[in-house]
């Protein structure tokens, strides 16, 4: 039996995971593939932000549009320290595609006029 | 002086959809008045995720949630102001604001909601015992020193209170190459949700310390040291309990308080949230000034601000139609058994609206029933599993449940 707290919303259910995978205390579906995803292949979103080239002492904030396993986060973010972009920029722009080949892009979340 | 019907001090996450609703409801004539040089508030260093899934089902980043809100206002061709400070505010509705392109103006309205969101306590604030170098620093300045302006911190950190903004800041500095020695939280328990102590702590293998505070801050010109000490039930450091961490910065994250200093000035009655004292239209003491968001009370979820905000905007609207009549006869609300506060504190009766209570409990719960009583008549109640100071909890009563009502309301929490 594993316990572990979700991270899917705000909520945070305790969930039990006994050896058959089975899940109790989720309040939701989610709360169910977050643990069979957490005690098999655990990944992270990751959130961080880039230079703007061409704007002096601005940042622009971007995303991993997958979650990527938890292992790799510090490596994803080597690979996102290396970006910059130039103004202007728009939510959802990919800024670096397959980051360090896994299923995920890095894409703008802030718009920069 | 310029006359309008409707101001909106703030253009948060609050200013916003109260604006947004206001137009919506057929106030044409309205203006947001931002002191920053952007809209959206403080969700534009808040580039985590983890906003949106009340409001849009699906999981933003703060930026990205604030741009649906901007998008509207454009759409919607609501005017708003950019650098234009509100320095003054009257009783009867005056506001002053100043900003380089207009000078300072004095507006006449008819309506005005605050929505001038919260402040962080500070190291004065909490008597921080110790020498005051640099490096000791509140968690949302670091967050936007970090997120805005591309600078660092520090390089050892220490942070001081487990609110959300400290658990998300943990894990942005270690992102970014920071050593964080630990998260230390005078209370027995965490004050940030749960997601938060196992996304941001338990991941990058950060101690969190409860029941432990810091007893004393050592360093000439930066930060040399922290020390910290257990603490008994009432609070007190307990002797030869120091943990000692060598570091360069401390981020204290401490609590956020509402800004109502324009309230202040037009001596509007407060609460215990240290907001402003509202009935069901989020209208305050004052006829048409209405508060949403985080100048209300100091919300957790951005998604609830919004929904607040909503209904701030939405009273604007009636009351600049006069369709609130604020002679009605007045239910006061009160927190009972287990309960910190409770929003509104008081109601107009013959409500226009359904009444949502928002209620914080004051210690971690479990297996609660929730009750809604006037007098020994149960309202309303609810049945909750587990309930913790962190989430706000929010219950419905129905209009129709006031004519039961004598001159007072009280919600409770008891153990089923």
């Amino acid at each position: 039996m594993k316990e572990l707290t979700c991270i899917v919303c705000p909520r945070g259910c305790r969930l039990q995971v006994d050896d058959n995978m089975n899940v109790t205390g989720n309040f939701c579906p989610r709360g169910k593939a977050y643990a069979i995803s957490e005690l098999t292949n655990p990944v992270r979103t990751i959130t961080t932000s880039i230079r703007v080239s061409n704007r002096p002492h601005t940042l622009v904030s971007v995303k991993t549009t997958n979650p990527v396993p938890k292992d790799k986060i510090f490596d994803v973010m080597k690979e996102i320290d290396k970006l910059s972009v130039s103004a202007p920029v728009r939510i959802g722009q990919v800024v670096k595609t397959r980051v360090l080949g896994l299923e995920s892009d890095i894409v703008i979340t802030k718009n920069i006029d | 002086m310029k006359q309008i019907d409707l101001v909106i001090i703030g253009s948060g996450a609050a200013g916003m959809a109260a604006a947004i609703e206001a137009k919506k409801n057929g106030i044409n004539d309205l203006l947001i008045l931002e002191k920053d040089e952007r809209l959206g508030g403080i969700l534009n260093q808040c580039i985590h995720n983890g906003f949106g899934l009340t409001e849009f089902k699906e999981e933003l980043t703060g930026p990205e949630y604030l741009q649906r809100f901007v998008d509207q206002v454009i759409a919607l061709g609501i005017p708003y102001k950019l650098n234009a400070q509100v320095t003054d505010l009257s009783k009867d509705k005056v506001v002053t604001y100043s900003s380089k392109e207009d000078g300072l103006v004095k507006l006449q309205a008819k309506a005005i909601i605050m929505a001038t969101g919260c402040y962080e306590r500070n190291a004065g604030a909490i008597m921080l015992p110790g020498d005051r170098p640099s490096g000791v620093i509140t968690a949302g300045t670091a967050q936007r020193y970090l997120n805005i302006n591309g600078l660092m911190v520090g390089k050892r950190v220490v942070i001081l209170g487990s609110g959300d903004i400290g658990l998300i800041m943990a894990r942005r500095l270690t992102l970014e190459g920071a050593k964080v020695l630990c998260v230390s939280e005078i209370m027995p328990y965490s004050n940030g949700l749960n997601r938060n102590i196992q996304q941001c702590l338990i991941d990058y293998d950060i101690p969190l310390y409860l029941s432990r505070t810091v007893s004393k801050v050592v360093g000439k010109d930066r930060l040399e040291k922290v020390v910290l000490s257990a603490v008994d039930e009432n609070l007190q450091i307990i002797p030869n309990t120091e943990m000692e961490f060598e570091c360069d910065t401390l981020i204290l994250s401490v609590g956020l308080i509402p800004y109502v200093s324009l309230l202040n000035y037009i001596d509007c009655p407060i609460s215990s949230t240290k907001g402003a004292v509202v009935n069901q239209y989020m209208e305050t003491e004052i006829p048409g000034i209405f508060s949403c968001g985080n100048c209300l009370h100091v919300h957790d979820v951005v998604d609830f601000v919004s929904q607040e905000a909503r209904l701030a905007g939405q009273s604007a609207a009636l009351y600049l139609k006069n369709q609130i009549n604020n002679n009605e006869d007045r239910i006061k609300i009160k927190a009972g058994n287990n309960i910190s506060y409770v929003l509104p504190q008081f109601v107009l009766k013959n409500s226009v609206n359904d009444l949502t209570f928002k209620f914080r409990v004051r210690k971690p719960l479990k297996d609660q029933v929730v009750f809604i009583r006037s007098g020994e008549t149960v309202l309303a109640k609810f049945v909750k599993s587990a309930l913790i100071p962190s989430e706000m909890v929010m219950v419905n009563l129905s209009k129709d449940k006031l004519d039961e009502v004598k001159d007072e309301i009280v919600i409770s929490s008891e153990d089923r």
